[in-house]
């Protein structure tokens, strides 16, 4: 009988956690009222709400007022980055200044923000330099506005200086994009907002958290709404709030043993590409997120790879140009000058074993081995 | 790192060609030129530019830059080391 197949691919999406699913189930026929309204049933969705919020905001250690549910974690990030550069006074500075690896929805929000824009470059782990964010601030055409650092880059796992960025530049307030971190890492110091999205923890998809600190300037970038929480827009899922909170608080709970086991298979998957010839293992070997690791093999097709391990029944991402809609490499890759064909993106989920992790790494080398015979590479 | 003053002792014309074909172009044919000798890897595709400095790197040779071919394409410089 053929093995079940194996999802190495959670920095993408974790599984929803048993946890989430008993809280939006036990939400989902009770809680439909319009939290605002002062009857019954809007008073128990407000409640609902309320709890979601607060459980939040304990896990990550911020005050309740200080989270906000968005309609996904692209959205928070948007909200984040660009409410910190509306939040900017006149005569102050206006520019984004971001690092050269975050994700794509930083780099689409700055963009469209037609505000101008210094990205700053990081070295070969994808770790950036705090003191060349502070020189690029001073540089930036308009001013540094906001800066943009991620918590640990969500392709390479690469855990980022943010507390020493932000006290590199005390001049402009600093978005972290947390994505990858959030329950699993606590949040560094030193932000003024930032972002999550649930379904990378276990929470259901559609549920994003922006937190913006007591203090902040922060002012609405997009259109306002008239709801409890004046940062977010549109009707409130709140069964997937609650669900996305329950799931945060239950992987929370775990994260260090979680930590710990995925750092050590993780090390293993290391290993096993680190011994293939001509593969290079890419991303911080210890400071970097437990779950996920990035290799690329020289002379390989990353579409061709990650087809043949899909055959195998192994399921995992790449950031080579031939698996992206945009047919460009990851950016992330090319910022640290890595090699971005035969890339293959490892993440584990919370449930994979041992066993599974042994059995991709002995998998490993007979896959690359062939598919470069077989492609006659050099 | 200069790619100006270098003429090259073999051009790969690699237009056309997508990751990693270029890549495998220059593993294929590095060994036609003496040590010391040049390749140009004429490449239209976008990951070419971070991945043949990569491959220098990971192969042990130098990479000396980037030039442009006659029609604009991007020719990337290699000099053999070993």
């Amino acid at each position: 009988m053929e093995p079940a197949p194996v999802y190495l691919d959670s920095a993408s999406s974790e599984p929803l956690h048993p946890a989430a699913r008993s809280a939006f189930e036990a939400a989902l026929g009770t809680v439909y009222a319009d939290a605002r309204r002062l009857h019954g049933p809007a008073r128990n969705a407000r409640l609902v709400l309320d709890n979601a919020r607060a459980v939040v905001a304990e896990c990550v250690g911020v005050r309740p007022d200080e989270v906000t549910f968005t309609p996904s974690g692209t959205h928070a990030v948007h909200l984040g980055l660009l409410g910190l550069l509306a939040g900017r006074r006149r005569g102050e500075g206006r520019a984004i200044v971001h690092s050269a690896v975050e994700h794509s929805a930083v780099l689409h929000a700055a963009a469209w923000s037609q505000a101008p824009t210094a990205s700053v470059p990081v070295d070969a782990t994808g770790r950036i330099d705090p003191r060349a964010v502070a020189e690029a601030a001073l540089g930036v055409d308009g001013g540094a506005g906001v800066l943009a650092v991620q918590t640990a880059n969500h392709e390479v796992g690469t855990v980022q200086p943010v507390a020493d960025v932000a006290g590199a530049v005390p001049a402009a307030p600093l978005f972290t994009d947390a994505c990858a971190s959030l329950g699993r890492f606590p949040l560094p110091a030193g932000w003024s907002a930032a972002a999550g999205s649930a379904h990378k923890w276990g929470g259901p998809a559609g549920v994003g958290v922006l937190l913006v600190r007591k203090g902040a300037r922060w002012r609405n970038p997009f259109p306002g709404d008239d709801r409890v929480d004046e940062r977010t827009i549109g009707f409130e899922n709140v069964p997937a709030a609650l669900a996305a909170a329950a799931a945060l608080q239950a992987v929370a709970a775990e994260a260090e043993e979680t930590n710990r086991r995925q750092h050590a298979l993780v090390a293993r998957v290391r290993a096993a590409a680190g011994a293939l010839p001509d593969t290079e293992v890419v991303g911080a070997p210890e400071e970097r997120l437990p779950h996920l690791v990035t290799f690329s093999c020289l002379y390989l097709d990353g579409e061709a790879l990650v087809t043949e391990l899909d055959r195998h029944g192994f399921g995992v991402a790449s950031g080579s140009a031939c698996t992206a809609s945009t047919l460009e490499p990851s950016h992330v890759l090319a910022a640290m000058g890595a090699l971005t064909h035969g890339n293959v993106r490892v993440s584990l989920t919370r449930e994979t074993t041992a066993e599974q992790v042994d059995a991709f790494c002995r998998l490993l080398p007979e896959v690359v081995g062939r598919l470069r015979r077989e492609g006659g590479t050099p | 790192m200069s790619a100006g003053a270098t003429v090259p002792h073999l051009v790969l014309d690699c237009r056309g060609l997508a990751c990693p074909m270029p890549v495998v172009e220059l593993g294929r044919r590095i060994g036609d030129v003496p040590v010391g000798g040049v390749v140009a890897v004429e490449a239209d595709d976008v990951a070419a530019r971070v991945d043949v400095p990569a491959w220098c790197r990971m192969r042990a040779q130098e990479y000396l830059g980037e030039q442009a071919a006659a029609d604009g394409v991007p020719s990337y410089r290699v000099r053999r080391v070993s």
